[in-house]
């Protein structure tokens, strides 16, 4: 029987930087605080770090991804036999899924893969500033419409689901109003002050339906995750954690490709894959991290997942009753992308180790030991950790 | 209105140009005859080639969302970002802007045509709600 490569990887620690809005480091300090961060926690040292991924490499001069796995390698000192990184593939999850193979097939042993943004400094620079030249691959289908945010694609998306499910804004805006009460538990989150449902049903419109709240929040950060052979995990001094499964599915979304009546994610099939490699069904879950780029895109991951059945997503969460902590699934531990900030998937995969390491402080969920983390709008990712 | 155009390339520039002569034209398959958009040069379903097909240029709203964020300095808001799906095929889906149509009007399965705005040499297709 094939073994499935994800079942001899663990993840043997994780760090992140300090969140910044924005941060007064550079984006390769930012990173090397992660990085150290995550291989200190393991118990290693940058002489055991035998491979080196990030998502998705230096892409244009904005803040979206400003350091490179070569540049992450030369200041760590690493001599890794493995280095890779790609802006294709299955968007954040792709550089985890990368060295889950990295690592099954032997090439290495402890591979370090980091995310670093630096979109709150980039901002600061550009405000406002028209895009010069034309629009090109996905672009070209949406800017010429100025439809010049991911919003716009993702806001089509939420007025169809209203439509078809009569779900309202007060559903949506609970994803908000729950990141909001769980980044006040997270010092390392950058809005801390609670909102409530008022709150956001008073916030400016972005793009209908989509409000300020249902937009995630630029910062400068990196988060790092060390994943390790099963066999070198063990010699480590804290039991790291499983990788039960995982997910992956691509889309035309970004290309301008839609398919179904703009209900339902690519990420179905993610999903779909994620629990057809494991015995534990959505009920077996103890808390969930869930992409959290745009609100809507929670909404129709938990679908896609089979958290909830079709169209039931939006009940599910209103009024934070069944998300909080405390409740059935708590979500969003750290405050997501909306509030603790755009560390773009990769704060998911972290506070998920927080949570199962049981080291998330006044937001832990007690007795944790299943978690699942999803990510991804354009390209689709999902694991399922447990310890 | 204040547009960043498409960069142009054989496969695509027909789409962009096609509104010269008042017609909206989609990548059609040779072979079986599927409707593909955005355009490709090969069919992905059947491998056939591909050639730009005059389509009727009605479409119903599949989803709409109004702007009102100021994006960038000369941009007028608010205005309707759309996706339509043209009569000719299920789930053939163009995104646009729709124009000319109320607030109180637009909704989901609104019957819309095509219309289509000049900027430099391209030919923007915009919806507007069909007459009758
Ligand atoms: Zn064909």
């Amino acid at each position: 029987m094939v073994e499935y490569p994800e079942k001899s990887v663990r993840i043997s620690g994780a760090g992140q930087s300090a969140v910044g809005r924005p941060s007064t480091r550079s984006a390769l300090q930012l990173t090397l605080d992660a990085c150290q961060a995550a291989i200190t926690d393991a118990g290693l040292t940058p002489a055991d770090i035998d491979g080196l991924t990030t998502y998705p490499g230096p892409v244009g001069e904005g803040g979206f991804s400003p350091v490179g796995a070569t540049e992450t390698m030369l200041a760590l000192g690493l001599t890794p036999t493995w280095v890779g990184a790609s802006t294709e593939g299955h968007a954040h999850m792709g550089a985890i899924i990368s060295a889950i193979q990295a690592i099954a097939s032997g090439l290495c042993r402890h591979v370090l893969v980091f995310r670093t943004v630096a979109e709150a400094s980039a901002r600061a620079r550009t405000k406002n500033a028209s895009p010069t030249g034309r629009a090109t691959r996905g672009n070209a289908w949406t800017a010429p419409f100025n439809a010049l945010s991911p919003a716009h694609i993702y806001a089509l998306y939420a007025q169809a689901y209203f439509t078809k499910y009569n779900a309202t804004p007060t559903q949506l805006g609970a994803i908000a109003v729950n990141s909001r009460a769980m980044a006040a538990l997270n010092p390392n989150a950058i809005y801390r002050a609670p909102i409530t449902i008022d709150d956001y049903l008073a916030s400016r419109i972005i793009t209908s339906p989509l409000r300020l709240y249902d937009c995630d929040t630029h910062i400068d950060g990196s988060t790092a995750i060390l994943l390790s052979h099963r066999d070198a995990a063990r010699d480590l001094p804290r039991p790291p954690i499983e990788i039960e499964s995982m997910g992956m599915a691509l889309g035309g979304i970004g290309f301008g490709l839609h398919k179904g009546d703009f209900t339902t994610l690519p990420a179905d099939a993610a999903g779909r894959m994620l629990w057809s490699r494991t015995d534990l069904t959505p009920n077996d879950l103890d808390i969930a991290q869930i992409y959290d780029g745009f609100s809507i895109l929670t909404l129709l991951w938990m679908e896609s997942l089979g958290i909830c059945k079709r169209g039931e997503a939006a009940s599910f969460v209103e009024g934070c009753t069944r998300i909080g902590l405390g409740a059935k699934m708590p979500l969003n531990t750290s405050g997501g992308q909306l509030s603790a900030g755009r560390f773009h998937g990769y704060g998911h995969i972290f506070e998920a180790c927080e949570q199962l390491w049981n080291r998330a402080g006044a937001r832990q969920v007690p007795n944790a030991k299943t978690c699942v983390v999803a990510t991804g709008g354009f390209g689709y990712g999902a694991l399922l950790l447990r310890k | 209105m204040t547009r960043q155009l498409p960069a142009l390339d054989p496969d695509t520039e027909f789409f962009w140009k096609a509104g010269a002569q008042g017609r909206l034209q989609i990548c059609r398959c040779q072979s079986c005859t599927r409707y593909i958009h955005p355009p490709l040069p090969r069919c992905p379903a059947c491998g056939g080639g591909t050639a730009p097909s005059q389509v009727s240029g009605k479409a119903r709203i599949a989803s709409y969302t109004i702007n009102e964020q100021p994006w960038q300095r000369g941009l007028a808001v608010p205005y309707v970002f759309a996706a339509v799906e043209l009569v000719e095929q299920p789930e053939l889906y163009v995104l646009t802007n729709i124009i000319a149509c109320p607030a109180q009007t637009l909704r989901i399965g609104l019957d819309v045509e095509v219309t289509f705005e000049q900027q430099e040499e391209f030919y923007l297709p915009l919806f507007r709600p069909a007459n009758g």
